[in-house]
């Protein structure tokens, strides 16, 4: 058994102004290896199965995508309850990708769980597919909402969070923000609803890469201190390093036993995550590989 | 001619709210900060636990009740029309009217009849905005026993809807058979005429009623036709209209550049071209008044209606 000390947030549990007074607290992590293994190859497919979307569309959000992947993973791997083979049971966590541009990863995440053929993912951005720049989730099978425009999946998040109360369910919505898409005002207005309403069956993940568009985030927007602020708004805050599995897993289970709150867990995570030129990288945000650009990727990425 | 019992469009809205509520246990209802001016507050005392005051935040209320609707529920969002189009129009866009979630938005305190509070509160081009929108349906009801209508319809209907009210207590004039069943999509042809057609939506609908009689003593036969739905238009009444009556008047509270007026000109323009005339605003904001006094000074009154007639009848060579 081991103790993740990065996930004893000593910043927050020292804090009167905490809506908790529990401190993010230690958790005992006991995923065996072979989970870890099998997340973090899948991590590598979905990963590869990204570059190449991007590649033969010859458009789209590698940055994002590639930070986001690990989170994705752990969850429709590991974490949530779906069935691929019936992607509208009653019963199954609900997961919105506010920050839509991260579509490949969500796309690859639904094809390698099998909602739809992995050799389908090459169509997508191009005329007739089923799978659109930006999530759409009348096309899609597995697609919980439809999201793009920055901002909205939080809110969407908490209606499925609320139905779910009222539903007397048990199923658990997660919602992944971009952190840029903190600079909109509607992410902080559902993020008051949250805790006025005590949805504690919500989590929300910020992918927190720590660029956006046209630079880094505190150059262009600022929003640190965000643990504060988000803590402030009366979430319970856990954060972690978003590329490490069992710190991932660990926040999940963390953000399950909060009970009267919503969570939030900031995962701090790369930009471009495992293909060296891409990682930190700004021009990397909406722009496609070069086809040297790829190859490269590729090999990096244990491709053939 | 008849005196008109005047009822107010909101109070119908929170009684059939209450009576969905009763009948269906997915109805979910959305307020924002408003709830008693609204109306949702009535369904709030029956059913607290399923209505959500989201505060002074339309745009987290309008994407909250698309996850509502994507996890099942029927949604109500309902506030001030200002402020329940143009400020979240990119919500409705992207969260609702994409995805064709069944979200019911029902906007009250449209047009220039709000009154004192003034143009920053006096919607005048929620329904160009709402009708440009794809999956949107589109319905302005003429009173309140139609309102009610409507949105038991709306809530039967699958998709998004927008619907809006007025604030005012208004005449109730769709107390008669033809009115009874509604159906989105149908206009109701409230009475028949041979000589032109004035087709009215919401509160001017009374309006071209009282028009229609005064037209009576110049020996002009008036059709009236009731547009509550603006989208989809009803093109198979207003088509055969125009080809029986051989001239049109349509009147909104709204402005006229992008209303139900220009709506019916396209469908005449491609189908059956009659000369016609638009009462509406004339494309200005509105300004602080009593409703009357801004009725007057905007264009919108009984009697701009039948000069209008007249210039149509006139341009005919009648």
């Amino acid at each position: 058994m081991k103790i993740f000390p990065s996930l004893i947030s000593k910043e927050y549990e020292v804090r009167v102004y905490s809506p908790l007074h529990i401190g993010a607290g230690i958790v005992v992590n006991s995923y065996p290896d072979e989970d870890i293994k099998m997340l973090e190859e899948m991590a590598g497919k979905v990963r590869r199965h990204i570059i190449e979307m991007i590649y033969g569309a010859g458009s789209g959000h590698p940055g994002g995508s590639l930070s986001a992947t690990d989170v994705l993973v752990a969850l429709y791997f590991m974490e949530m309850n779906h069935k691929a083979d019936d992607p509208k049971w009653e019963d199954r966590d609900r997961f919105v990708l506010s920050k839509g541009h991260a579509a490949p990863t969500l796309y690859a995440c639904l094809a390698e769980s099998g909602y739809f053929p992995v050799d389908e993912l090459k169509t997508i951005r191009k005329i007739g597919s089923r799978l659109q720049g930006h999530p759409d989730m009348r096309k899609t099978p597995g697609v919980e909402a439809s999201t793009g425009s920055e901002g909205q999946g939080l809110s969407m998040g908490i209606g499925m969070a609320l139905a779910a109360k009222l539903d007397r369910k048990k199923y658990r919505t997660y919602v992944m923000l971009g952190d840029g898409e903190n600079n909109c005002g509607q992410i902080w207005e559902a993020a008051m609803s949250a805790s006025q309403f005590k949805i504690d069956n919500l989590v929300a993940i910020i992918d927190r890469n720590k660029l956006q568009l046209d630079g880094p985030t505190e150059k262009i927007m600022s929003l640190e201190p965000l643990g504060d602020k988000w803590k402030a708004f009366g979430w319970n805050v856990i954060e972690i390093e978003g590329h490490n599995f069992r710190e991932i897993l660990a926040a999940f289970k963390k953000a399950k036993e909060t009970k009267g709150h919503p969570s939030v867990i900031i995962a701090n995570t790369i930009k471009g995550k495992g293909v060296s030129f891409m990682e930190g990288a700004v021009g990397f945000h909406g722009k496609s590989p070069s086809k040297d650009e790829y190859e490269k990727a590729m090999k990096e990425l244990g491709g053939d | 001619m008849k005196k008109w019992e005047l009822k107010n469009q909101r109070d119908a809205f929170g009684e059939a709210l209450v009576e969905l509520g009763e009948q269906r246990s997915d109805i979910v209802v959305a307020s924002a900060d408003l709830s008693c001016s609204v109306k949702t507050g009535v369904f709030a005392e029956h059913f607290p636990e399923r209505h959500f005051n989201f505060g002074i935040a339309e745009q987290n209320m309008i994407s909250a009740c698309a996850g509502f609707a994507a996890a099942g529920k029927t949604a109500f969002a309902s506030t001030f029309a200002i402020f329940v189009t143009g400020r979240v129009y990119d919500q409705i866009r992207q969260s609702v009217a994409y995805p064709k979630l069944d979200v019911k938005i029902v906007a009250t305190h449209a047009g220039i009849t709000v009154g004192g509070d003034g143009a920053t509160h006096q919607m005048i081009e929620d329904l160009a905005l709402m009708r440009v929108l794809p999956n949107m349906t589109v319905i302005v009801p003429a009173d309140a026993p139609e309102t009610k209508r409507a949105v038991m319809a709306a809530a039967e209907f699958k998709g998004p809807v927008y619907i809006r009210l007025g604030r005012a207590n208004i005449p109730v004039c769709t107390d008669i058979p033809e009115c009874q069943d509604f159906e989105i999509g149908k206009a109701s042809i409230m009475r028949e005429g041979a000589d032109i057609t004035l087709v009215g939506t919401g509160i001017m609908v009374a309006k071209c009623l009282e028009a229609a009689e005064d037209l009576k003593k110049h020996k002009i036969d008036a059709k009236v036709i009731n547009m509550s739905t603006i989208k989809p238009m009803d093109e198979k009444t207003l088509i055969k209209a125009a080809r029986e009556t051989g001239g049109m008047v349509t009147a909104e509270e709204h402005n006229v550049m992008v209303g139900m007026g220009s709506a019916v000109a396209m469908t005449l323009v491609e189908n059956f071209h009659v000369p016609m005339k638009r009462v509406g605003i004339r494309d200005s904001f509105g300004e602080s008044g009593t409703s009357d006094e801004l009725m007057e000074k905007y264009g919108l009154t009984v009697d701009h209606i039948v000069d209008a007639a007249h210039d149509v009848m006139k341009r005919r060579g009648r």
